[in-house]
C-alpha cells in the first residue's frame, strides 16, 4: 500500500461548524467574505474564535499579497489571538488541502479544534495567469502559445465525450438544467433563476461544444469550518456530529494520459503502461479505501461541474456508472433529487460560479449539512455518507467523504 | 527592414516546409518522449535516467478532440485589439509511436466544423502573430485533406 501513500483508513475527525458567505459579484475584499464564513461556523459549532487553536487559509492568487497569507490575514480580521496558523494553495484544490492541513493537524495531536477558511474575489471575464514572462510556467505557456482559456479545455472533454461515448449537447445542457433548479433551492448561491435547455441553446457558444450557460461563472465568496477531534468534538457535547472519515490528496501517476489544464501535451505512454484508472478516477477510489466503503454507499456527492459535461466526466470517474453511461444516468434522473444518487444538490458550480480556494470548502458545507438534516428544500432523505471531488490545476487530487 | 522571424518558444520546432516538426526529448534509458521538452532528468519515476536526446516528433497524427476559441483570449496572447477578434481552432492530437496528445492551433481557415475525431492531421509552420520587428512563428496542425 506504500505507493497509495498509506496503509489504509485513517480515524475520523468531526465537522463542529459550518458557515458560507452568498456567492456573487459583490465587489469587496476576500477578507470580508472569509471572516463572514469563518464567524457563520464559529456560531454554528457554538464556539469563540478564542477557543480556536489553529487557522487554516486556503490562499487566492488574485487578492493581492494578503491573498497569499490568507491564514494570518483572516486571524488579523478575526482579532488576533496567537493560533497557530497555516497558509495552503493548491488552486481549485485548495480548500480541501487546507481541510486536509486542519485534520492532520488533530489527529497528530498539533491542535485540538481547527478554523478552516476559504475566500475569493474574482475578476471579471476569464482567468488570466498573473503578469510578466515567464517561459518556464506551463500555465503562462498556454496562454502564449495557444490563447487557450479554461473553457477551451472544457471544450475538449466535451468533444471527446460526444466522440466516444456518444453525448449530446442537449445532454449537457440537461445538466445545467438539474443544477440550476437545484441552485434555486439554495440560499448561498449565486444564481438562483431555474434555466430550461432552450436557453442553454440560446446562449453564446464560448469554446466549441460548450456554450456560455454549459460553463461555470467566477465568482466572490467564502467558506468556513470548524473542525475538531473527536474527542473534542465529545466534550464539546457534539453527541453525533458529522465526521470527516476521507481526505483524498493524490497525484497523478505517470504517464498521465489524459490532457491536463494547464499542459498543452501528454506525458508518453510509448515506454511505460499507463494505469489502467484515470488521475481523476485515482482521486476517488483514493478516498474510499481511506474511508473503507465504496460508490454504492454513498447517498449523494457534490462533484466539480466547471462544465456541464465535466460534471458527467465525474459520475463515471467517481464509479457511479461504467464509462460512457453517465448520460444515461442523468437521463433516467438518477443524479436528481429524489434519485438514487443525487449530485450537486448545492446546485453546483453551475449555480454558484467558482471562487477557488472557497469552493472545495464549500463543497464540504453541503456535505455537513445534509448529513444533518438541515438542508431545507434541497435536503436529501436519509443522507448517510456524502462524497465532494474535485481536480486543482497541474495534479492537484482533492476528495472528502463525510459520513453520520 | 526585413523583420526577423522567431519561434514564440526556443526549441520546440524547427524546419521548413515537409521538414517541419515538433522537437521533443527522449531519454536514452528507458526511451520515454517528452513534449515540452524535458533537459533536465527523466520525469519516469522508474527510471533511474539516462540522457536526454532531442528527437523530432511524428508528423502526423490523428485528432484526439478539438474546440475553439469563440472569444478573445486574455494576456499574455498578443491580439491587435483595434481588429474585430477572429476564432480560431484548437485541436489536440494524438501521436502514435509517441503515444501522447500534444495541443496546437488549427491552419487558418479551418474551423471547427472542418473536423471530426479521428481525423488525419498533419504538423505544419505557422505564424502566431507579427509586430513591426518580428514574425512570431509556431506550429499548426492542418487536416492532411487540406492542401492550402
Amino acid at each position: 500500500m506504500a505507493a497509495d501513500g498509506g496503509d489504509g483508513m485513517t480515524e475520523e475527525v468531526a465537522v463542529l461548524g459550518a458557515g458560507m458567505h452568498p456567492w456573487g459579484k459583490w465587489g469587496r475584499s476576500f477578507v470580508e467574505y472569509g471572516t463572514a464564513a469563518a464567524r457563520a461556523a464559529l456560531a454554528d459549532a457554538g464556539l469563540g474564535w478564542r477557543d480556536i487553536g489553529s487557522i487554516v487559509g486556503a490562499d487566492t492568487v488574485r487578492g493581492g499579497y494578503p491573498g497569499y497569507v490568507a491564514g494570518a490575514t483572516f486571524a488579523k480580521a478575526l482579532g488576533w489571538q496567537g493560533a497557530r496558523v497555516t497558509s495552503v494553495y493548491a488552486a481549485c484544490a485548495s480548500g480541501a488541502q487546507a481541510v486536509n492541513t486542519a485534520r492532520a493537524q488533530i489527529l497528530s495531536g498539533l491542535a485540538d479544534v481547527v478554523l478552516v477558511v476559504g475566500a475569493d474575489a474574482a475578476p471579471k471575464g476569464f482567468f488570466r495567469p498573473v503578469g510578466g514572462d515567464r517561459p518556464d510556467d506551463p500555465d503562462w505557456l498556454r496562454f502564449r502559445v495557444l490563447g487557450a482559456t479554461n473553457p477551451a479545455y472544457f471544450g475538449l472533454y466535451a468533444r471527446r465525450r460526444m466522440a466516444v461515448h456518444g453525448d449530446t449537447p442537449e445532454d449537457f445542457a440537461q445538466v445545467k438544467v438539474k443544477n440550476s433548479a437545484l441552485g434555486a433551492l439554495n440560499p448561498y448561491a449565486r444564481y438562483r433563476k431555474q434555466v430550461t435547455a432552450e436557453e442553454v441553446a440560446a446562449s453564446a457558444v464560448v469554446a466549441d461544444p460548450l456554450r456560455l450557460l454549459d460553463i461555470c461563472a467566477t465568482s466572490d465568496g467564502g467558506a468556513a469550518l470548524v473542525l475538531a477531534g473527536m474527542e473534542f468534538a465529545r466534550r464539546h457535547g457534539a453527541r453525533d456530529p458529522v465526521r470527516i472519515r476521507a481526505v483524498s490528496t493524490v497525484t497523478p501517476r505517470y504517464p498521465n494520459t489524459v490532457l491536463d489544464l494547464p499542459d498543452m501535451a501528454t506525458d508518453s505512454a510509448a515506454a511505460v503502461q499507463p494505469a489502467a484508472e484515470t488521475f481523476r478516477a485515482s482521486i476517488a477510489r483514493a478516498a474510499y479505501e481511506e474511508a473503507g466503503i465504496g460508490p454504492e454507499e454513498l447517498s449523494f456527492a457534490e462533484v466539480y461541474d466547471l462544465s456541464t459535461a465535466l460534471e458527467l466526466q465525474w459520475y463515471e470517474d467517481l464509479g457511479l456508472c461504467g464509462e460512457g453511461e453517465a448520460a444515461k444516468l442523468l437521463r433516467e434522473g438518477v443524479t436528481a433529487l429524489g434519485g438514487r444518487i443525487p449530485v450537486n444538490v448545492s446546485g453546483g458550480l453551475a449555480s454558484f460560479g467558482e471562487a477557488v480556494p472557497a469552493q472545495a470548502i464549500a463543497q464540504v458545507c453541503e456535505l455537513t449539512w445534509q448529513l444533518r438534516g438541515d438542508a431545507g428544500d434541497r435536503q436529501i432523505a436519509g443522507a448517510r455518507v456524502g462524497i465532494a471531488a474535485n481536480q486543482g490545476l497541474f495534479g492537484h487530487g482533492s476528495a472528502v467523504i463525510a459520513v453520520r | 527592414m526585413p523583420r526577423t522571424r522567431t519561434p514564440v518558444v526556443a526549441g520546440w520546432f524547427a524546419g521548413d516546409g515537409d521538414d517541419f516538426r515538433l522537437l521533443g526529448t527522449r531519454c536514452s534509458s528507458c526511451t520515454s518522449v517528452f513534449f515540452p521538452r524535458e533537459d533536465s532528468h527523466c520525469r519516469n519515476p522508474g527510471c533511474p535516467g539516462g540522457d536526454l536526446e532531442e528527437v523530432p516528433l511524428s508528423r502526423h497524427g490523428r485528432i484526439w478532440s478539438y474546440t475553439d476559441s469563440r472569444y478573445r483570449p486574455p494576456s499574455p496572447y498578443v491580439t491587435d485589439p483595434e481588429l474585430p477578434w477572429e476564432p480560431y481552432a484548437l485541436i489536440a492530437v494524438e501521436l502514435e509511436s509517441e503515444r501522447l496528445v500534444v495541443l496546437g492551433q488549427a491552419v487558418p481557415g479551418v474551423t471547427v466544423a472542418d473536423l471530426t475525431v479521428g481525423m488525419e492531421v498533419e504538423i505544419v509552420p505557422g505564424v502566431l502573430h507579427e509586430d513591426t520587428e518580428t514574425v512570431w512563428t509556431t506550429w499548426n496542425w492542418r487536416p492532411t485533406g487540406v492542401t492550402a
